[in-house]
């Protein structure tokens, strides 16, 4: 595709713009998710994609259609959409009376499947079963991990590194501190992992940092890890491959002491020392006439010395 | 009296004040790992199955999720922060969790033949203004595109130079070098583009166009005969198929330093035609020559023509353009259709 379309020249200004949208970039956007479902699916499991969806606006699309394919067999459809909506995450709800209640959460790269990881929902509370005042959209919410599991057990690895993928939001430079009310905190315990939605009221305290206080709004999952399909070591490394054009250049010859002050190295030639400017004292000047007198009172203390 | 009440007070507010600190405090075994740019914090912390069960679910995760999103704010409230617009905002740092990405980082386009040639001669982009005046319009139109100033095609008046043929269309001729530009430009770009991801553009003839001629056609199968691994000498022709000529060498020279006697015939030879008076150039075969090729060429255009009439009018045989004003030389070949020549002159 991206053949053609150098190719095929842009005949308008918008569709230049659509191109340029799509194609790779040094630093990339937000990556957005596509939800959609199976062949069969419960109302659990429509209400668990449509509270996921809510999380994830504005950046995700949530198909209404059921989608007859099984990810795990065959992800050619997969493939097919995000190449046609330009989406590198997914989630994709099935029931069935094997699994029932199934989410499978899934990333792509280069329009390709890298991860995917099916997740059982076995306890669900949706967003509009709890009544508490629910933060704006579109907030970036705070991760929180906890567990031992997601640093020891590769799997768990995966899914934290999927998890902050979907979850996280737009990378920003800056936070509005007092915008910080969203916090999405994972559990990994005795194989199952919960999901709870908080979110956090700045009290005051005596010093500058506040004190937290949490109250559940949003939903609130517990999952079992079911069926994984993870990428190669060598294809996620290939993921991982940032431009070298991204990598901050380090300038030389700078150096930083204990207390901050910035020391440089300046590299000179080598000086002629005969040639030095220095200061000039007009005052030690040596004289023609002063010479002479000096010799001559120089002797006669001399002679009268001796005499003496 | 007083005292005492003072001591007590100072007593009671040193306590609310160490409460106050505490609440802020969170004390955990191993140190939390953060990622301030992606608000990310990970605990490694062992989760006790007793505490768990012990009390309510919801309560448990409830205090954990509160301990370290405490942790996580005291973190972030330690970053450098700024005034803008009424709202006090933290900066972040980069994010340090390394996540894939989305496609593959883009390769850096390799130089067209312009830029390259820009770059050696050290010839910079020289910025344009976007809107021209125009003379004929009295208004400011834009460089290029629809609309422009200046523009060569929309003239309705043509002066014919003096040196062109006077029942030449000039209009159609500019339509026509215009046509040849875009083509030229367009090929241009895509073998900038063929040079770009290194795809090797075949010769003429053998990348299938329309119209191939028998010539491309014969070139195209020896080509494709040859790029076998053992360059064509094991394949077999068709049985009426002739062997291409022209596939030898295309000059052959003799050695150096061999034959001295026929090197000797050969520069003696030369002599002797150099000093002849006889003219090299036969005129008059030349001149037949010139004939047949006009001749042929006439009877190609009219065929054409007629071909594209055809389909408007019936089967009327289109005469041909007047091509008249060509000299033609000494004898009249027979041509179609009782064409009146003028007597040349000779050449």
């Amino acid at each position: 595709m991206t053949q053609l379309d150098s190719v095929i020249k842009p005949k308008t200004k918008r569709s230049k713009r659509f191109l340029e949208s799509r194609a790779p970039k040094l630093t990339e956007d937000v990556k957005s998710a596509m939800i959609m479902k199976g062949g069969n699916t419960s109302l659990t499991i429509t209400q668990a994609l449509k509270d996921l969806y809510s999380l994830r606006k504005p950046n995700a699309v949530l198909y209404k259609k059921k989608n007859i394919t099984r990810p795990f067999e065959d992800s050619t459809s997969l493939e097919f959409f995000s190449k046609k909506t330009d989406c590198s995450l997914f989630l994709f709800g099935s029931h069935n009376k094997k699994r029932p209640n199934n989410l499978i959460f899934g990333r792509l790269f280069d329009f390709h499947v890298l991860d995917m990881i099916e997740l059982g929902i076995e306890k669900y509370v949706s967003l509009s079963e709890i009544k508490a005042s629910k933060c704006p959209e579109g907030t970036k919410p705070m991760l929180v991990f906890a567990g031992e599991a997601f640093d020891t057990d590769n799997e768990h690895k995966r899914l934290k590194s999927l998890l902050i993928d979907f979850f996280r939001g737009p990378t920003v430079s800056a936070v509005r501190l007092a915008g910080l009310e969203h916090v999405l905190h994972f559990t990994a315990l005795d194989g199952k992992i919960f999901m709870r939605s908080y979110r956090c009221l700045l009290k005051k305290s005596g010093c500058r940092t506040p004190r937290i206080e949490l109250e559940e709004i949003g939903p609130s999952f517990d999952f079992v890890l079911r069926r994984t399909h993870l990428a190669s070591d060598d294809l996620y490394k290939l993921a991982h491959k940032q431009p070298k054009a991204l990598k901050v250049k380090k300038k030389k010859n700078i150096s930083h002491d204990a207390f901050g002050t910035k020391f440089g190295r300046v590299h000179m030639q080598k000086q002629d020392l005969s040639k030095l400017h220095t200061r000039k004292m007009k005052g030690l000047r040596k004289r023609k006439g002063e010479v002479v007198t000096g010799e001559q009172g120089g002797q006669a203390p001399k002679v009268a010395k001796v005499e003496s | 009296m007083a005292a005492h009440s003072v001591e007590a007070l100072l007593a009671k507010a040193e306590q609310e004040e160490a409460e106050k600190l505490r609440s802020i405090a969170v004390h955990k075994e191993l140190d939390l790992e953060f990622d301030v740019g992606n608000l990310l914090a990970c605990d490694k912390n062992r989760i006790e199955s007793r505490d768990f069960r012990e009390q309510k679910k919801e309560d448990f995760l409830r205090s954990l999720a509160r301990d370290n999103t405490q942790l996580l704010i005291n973190e972030i409230w330690k970053l450098p922060t700024e005034r803008v617009e009424e709202a006090i905002v933290a900066k972040l740092p980069e994010p340090t969790t390394p996540l894939p990405r989305e496609k593959p980082p883009p390769k850096p386009k390799p130089p067209t033949k312009w830029e390259q040639f820009a770059k050696l001669k050290g010839i910079q982009k020289k910025k344009k203004t976007n809107l021209v005046w125009d003379e004929n319009a009295k208004e400011w139109r834009r460089r290029w595109g629809y609309k422009r100033a200046n523009d060569d095609t929309k003239e309705w008046l043509i002066e014919v130079p003096e040196t062109a043929d006077p029942n030449e269309d000039q209009f159609a001729k500019r339509v026509k070098a215009k046509k040849e530009r875009v083509a030229k430009n367009e090929l241009n770009r895509l073998k900038n583009i063929a040079r770009a991801q290194k795809v090797k553009v075949p010769g003429v003839g053998l990348t299938p166009t329309a119209q191939q001629s028998k010539d491309e056609l014969v070139r195209a199968v020896s080509v494709a005969k040859t790029s076998t691994a053992s360059v064509g000498r094991f394949q077999d022709r068709l049985p009426k198929e002739k062997a291409p000529k022209n596939t030898g060498k295309k000059r052959k020279f003799e050695p150096l330093i061999g034959d001295f006697s026929n090197e000797k015939q050969k520069q003696l030879e030369l002599l002797k035609v150099m000093d002849s008076k006889k003219p090299k150039l036969d005129i008059t075969k030349a001149v037949n020559k010139q004939m047949r090729e006009e001749d042929r060429e006439e009877a190609s255009a009219k065929y054409k023509k007629g071909a594209g009439k055809k389909g408007r009018k019936g089967n009327m045989s289109g005469k041909g353009k007047g091509k008249g004003g060509k000299g033609k030389g000494g004898k009249a070949a027979g041509g179609g259709g009782g064409k009146k020549r003028s007597k040349p002159g000779k050449r």
